[in-house]
């Protein structure tokens, strides 16, 4: 079990309402630097609204979320992004127009904004360009900074939005579905790419490929119907019989 | 960047520019005093593509900035003197930018078809105010009788009645704010409205209050807008309520999409393109009785236009590229 020190982001009793449904239902969670932390659930679960709520893209009904120390429950999206959150999405959010360059340098650009400095050309800013490198680089996507976006495979825009991710130096990672539609290969590269990621992050992974969260995953909760019903280190949470009946099935078991 | 790309990129503007310093030799009068208004529509032109082409911010209640500086200069001049333009100009533009400030206030809060229906409406809110109020002379308007001085050192530098010279201001405005634009969207400040532009949700998610940065926009675009207004005001010594039309948010809206969107030399190019339209369609040389309809036939040319060129005027090299492109792929199948 880490440490307090460690904890970059608690999650305590969250819930989240829409209307009469309850999409995320009492959630606690803690995000601890250094580890892939996996949510897991059929689909309506309420992984990616989990992930809405703790990014703070939609507000939360009851509980509290700690980020770095923070009370940041009633703190907006940028807000949290400032202290050191960064989310990838479902659906691929690159910009497509720009170089893949320009997509990191410009969210890199978030950190330190100087929006009144309307004379200087972004592209000479340094601060953002260094850590659009350094973000390329540690994604292995150097070689193609140069590419307009939009017209990346599949796979390679994932990269980029992980890419785009860590270009802002967050040091907590949300992650939904970055494997989804992936071929073998791309999988492979990703889960490298992860793993490679942990060591300074704490990493919150929402995914459906069973095989690759239980490699690479620390720790696993397992939602269901907004709650959470199991969450442990992978072998207690494949040996769990409440998730063989409610999640994995009893081919599983 | 490279050097090459930036003097193909500067070739058209420096060639633009060019022809319009030499076009008082060649010409007076009607034709000159023609140009300096489409170089005025073309700063208005300019100032709502920071807000549609750079941001993606669709307004169709743009008149209003333009007719609030308009209005401003006017009602701001002394009935029996003239005013000096070091204030009357400022002044104006605060206006403008003023009611910018508060619309944006509002209506930046709503998206897309309601963010086009909410600045319709305040626009239609400041129209009403100059037509159905005393405060500038009702739906007949109201005369600027002195035109305000520019005068530096105790010397007037230059005279606003004269048409070459105001001709010369208009041109030297043009250029500046083009050059401010192209500035301004190349900065940290211009790449953040490209980003929000592209995808609003991803810039909040990398820590962009995008809200501040629209609201900026929105209020810049006001205040450029007011500096159109303040020259038309100037040109023409007269203002009406129906430089706030919507008549007039919707003509500028389409020499943007006349011109193409997301280029600021499509803003300049599409209102140069729509004023042409216009006069060749009233000329009842050419058209004889039927020229009364013009805009009927500016309506369907532009129909047309969005037709067969979706990315504009300025898109079409770049449209005829791809299609020499997609006849040579296909005869090399063939």
């Amino acid at each position: 079990m880490a440490d307090a020190a460690s904890l970059l982001l608690r999650a305590r009793s969250v819930t989240r309402r829409f209307g009469g449904l309850t999409a995320v239902s009492d959630v606690s969670l803690d995000l601890a630097e250094g580890e892939i932390h996996a949510v897991i659930g059929t689909n309506g679960a309420g992984k990616s609204t989990l992930i809405n709520v703790l990014s703070g893209e939609i507000g939360t009904t009851s509980g509290t979320v700690e980020l770095l120390g923070n009370d940041v429950t009633k703190r907006s999206q940028p807000a949290r992004a400032h202290l050191g959150l960064g989310r990838s999405y479902q659906r691929t959010t690159i910009f497509p127009r720009f170089t893949v360059f320009e997509n990191c340098r410009l969210t890199a650009q978030a950190t330190r904004q100087r929006p009144w400095n309307w004379w200087t050309a972004a592209a000479t800013c340094k601060a953002s360009t260094a850590m659009a490198r350094e973000a390329l680089d540690r994604t292995g996507l150097t070689a193609i900074a140069d590419r307009t976006a939009g017209l990346l495979s599949h796979g390679e825009k994932r990269q980029l939005e992980i890419a785009m991710c860590i270009a802002t130096r967050p040091r907590v990672l949300l992650l939904d579905e970055p494997l989804a539609g992936m071929g073998a290969e791309e999988t492979e590269r990703m889960l490298g790419l992860l793993s490679g990621l942990k060591a300074g992050h704490a990493i919150l992974l929402v995914e459906h490929d069973m095989d690759a969260v239980f490699r690479v995953s620390d720790r696993i909760t397992v939602m269901v119907n907004g709650t959470v019903i199991a969450s442990d280190v992978p072998v207690a949470v494949r040996a769990d019989p409440e998730v063989q009946l409610a999640y994995l099935g009893e081919a599983n078991g | 960047m490279t050097p090459a790309i930036n003097a193909r990129r500067l070739a058209l503007p420096i060639l633009v520019v060019g022809l319009l310093l030499i076009f008082p030799l060649a010409t007076t009068g009607f034709y000159l005093e023609f140009t300096s208004k489409v170089m005025i529509l073309a700063i208005f032109a300019l100032s709502l593509e920071l807000l549609v082409g750079a941001t993606g911010l669709v307004s169709l209640g743009h008149a209003a900035f333009y007719g609030i500086a308009a209005y401003a200069t006017v009602l701001l001049s002394p009935k029996y003197g003239a005013a000096s333009v070091w204030w009357v100009l400022p002044a104006a533009i605060a206006c403008s930018a003023l009611y910018a400030f508060c619309v944006g206030a509002l209506a930046l809060r709503t998206k897309g078809v309601y963010f086009i229906m909410v600045t319709l409406a305040f626009a239609q809110m400041a129209y009403y105010v100059f037509h159905d109020t005393k405060l500038g002379g009702g739906t007949d308007g109201i005369y600027l009788n002195f035109k305000p001085e520019v005068v530096l050192y105790g010397a007037r530098i230059v005279d606003l009645g004269k048409p070459v010279a105001f001709y010369y201001v208009v041109l030297a405005c043009l250029v500046l704010v083009f050059m401010f634009l192209a500035v301004l969207l190349e900065s940290r400040f211009g790449r953040v409205l490209a980003g929000i532009r592209s995808n609003e949700q991803r810039m909040r998610a990398a820590g962009f209050a995008t809200f501040p940065y629209k609201w900026a926009a929105f209020t810049l675009a006001g205040a450029l807008a007011g500096l159109a207004g303040f020259l038309v005001a100037v040109k023409d010594g007269f203002v009406n309520p129906e430089m706030l039309s919507w008549h007039e948010s919707g003509a500028v809206l389409l020499m943007l999409i006349l011109g193409g969107m997301g280029r600021l030399s499509g803003a300049v190019l599409g209102a140069f393109a729509f004023a042409l339209l216009q006069l060749f369609f009233q000329w009842e040389v050419v058209f004889g009785s039927f020229a009364k309809h013009w805009p009927l036939m500016l309506g369907g040319t532009i129909i047309l236009c969005v037709a067969f060129m979706p990315n504009g005027l300025i898109g079409l090299p770049g449209q005829w590229r791809a299609w020499r492109a997609r006849k040579a792929a296909g005869a090399a199948r063939g």
